[in-house]
């Protein structure tokens, strides 16, 4: 059983190393944005053109919208299906699976094709997965912490503020 | 299971709204929506049948502000509570961090709370999560309703509380809310936890941030 606050902890050099890869990626394949977001429906990193939607709502949706095909896939007897796509007449978005925790989300356009992009998203997703035990904490260089009872009497505080009916 | 982004500073945390259908899990939602400062929470997106059913989730984000340096946001979601929804249910529950069990307290709503229940429990065990150990709330709504059981009733099938092993936690702890009432206390030789409770009329926002606050302290507080 998992106990509460087990948690994933993006640092400065996780974050560094993703954006690396989702930048190369995004110049390999010339797509639009790139975004790591976990299957809770959270982003961890969005790369390339910022987009102009609320990125809080858009990962949520994603989020579901994978999880909600994954399932799709179990009940046709798939164990998985390696990705997901979604095409617009301009617009359209790739979302690929990493280590079954995470879910690459890519927008892209015109200016390229599926086939690239699902090709050079391949790689990409297997450096991903590399980096999940570190996100997930399983490293010894994360920072002290920043939840300390300080932090929590303060965030109660605040909740007391916004919640306070 | 929170988010803690060094990187861009910020905390993100899951609350889930369970419980059976027609409960009020989507009626807390709007209240939060309509009460909180515009600028401290985002657009509610309602994913719902035509009658307005939720088929899958409703969901929002609010703001909590800025707490040591770290933007810290709550993102609220329910469940949907019919019976033949269970993949969507459990599907939200993935990487939660606080759940609210919102129950009906109308007598005939019952057996639908005691099944919303055990399949809580069901779902949480199948992701490999333990909701003795995750902050858990539960709220009686519907308290106005004429039709409402006793608190008594439905605390003896809702909320009859679970085994404490833990050594550490094994003294008493009285409820902050409900004078004279405890929430961990021994009962013939056992330790036992409840949940922390709320009456509601969601309806009418009674009860809703009461409920909220305490589980969304209880998340901050596990983040350590």
């Amino acid at each position: 059983m998992m106990a509460p606050g087990t948690s994933w902890y993006v640092g400065a050099g996780e974050a560094r190393e993703i954006r690396a890869l989702l930048t190369d990626f995004l110049a390999d394949t010339a797509a639009n944005t790139a975004m790591l977001l976990d299957r809770g429906g959270r982003l961890v990193v969005c790369e390339g053109e910022q987009p102009a939607f609320d990125l809080t709502t858009f990962a949520s949706l994603a989020a579901a919208d994978y999880g909600a095909n994954d399932q799709l896939a179990r009940l046709l007897g798939e164990p998985e299906f390696s990705g997901l796509v979604h095409q617009g007449e301009r617009d359209a978005m790739h979302l690929a699976d990493v280590g079954r925790q995470l879910v690459l989300v890519t927008l892209f356009d015109v200016r390229t094709t599926l086939g690239l992009v699902r090709w050079r998203a391949r790689p990409v997703v297997q450096a991903l997965a590399a980096l999940l035990p570190r996100l997930q904490g399983q490293n010894a260089g994360m920072p002290a912490a920043v939840v300390s009872a300080d932090f929590a009497s303060q965030a109660e505080a605040e909740i007391d503020k916004l919640f306070g009916g | 299971m929170s988010m803690i982004n060094y990187a861009s500073r910020e905390i993100s945390c899951k609350l889930v709204y369970y419980g059976p259908g027609l409960g009020g899990k989507t009626t807390n939602l709007e209240f939060v929506y309509e009460k909180v400062a515009p600028a401290s929470r985002g657009k509610m997106i309602s994913l719902a049948t035509e009658t307005e059913r939720t088929l899958f989730f409703d969901f929002l984000p609010v703001d909590l502000g800025t707490v040591r340096g770290f933007k810290v946001k709550f993102h609220l979601y329910t469940v949907p509570g019919q019976v033949y929804y269970n993949a969507s249910r459990k599907l939200i529950l993935k990487g939660v961090d606080g759940v609210v069990f919102v129950a009906d307290s109308q007598a005939d709503r019952m057996e639908a709370n005691i099944e919303a229940m055990q399949n809580l429990y069901d779902n949480m065990q199948q992701h490999g999560y333990d909701l003795t150990r995750l902050p858990f709330v539960i709220q009686y709504n519907k308290r106005d309703l004429p039709s409402a059981l006793p608190i008594a009733d439905l605390q003896q099938n809702l909320n009859p509380g679970w085994v404490v092993d833990d050594l550490a936690r094994q003294k008493p702890l009285a409820d902050p809310v409900h004078a004279g009432e405890w929430l961990v206390s021994e009962q013939d030789g056992q330790w036992i936890e409840r949940a922390q409770w709320f009456e509601a009329t969601a309806i009418t926002g009674e009860g809703v941030f009461d409920t909220l606050r305490t589980v969304s302290k209880r998340v901050v507080q596990a983040l350590g």
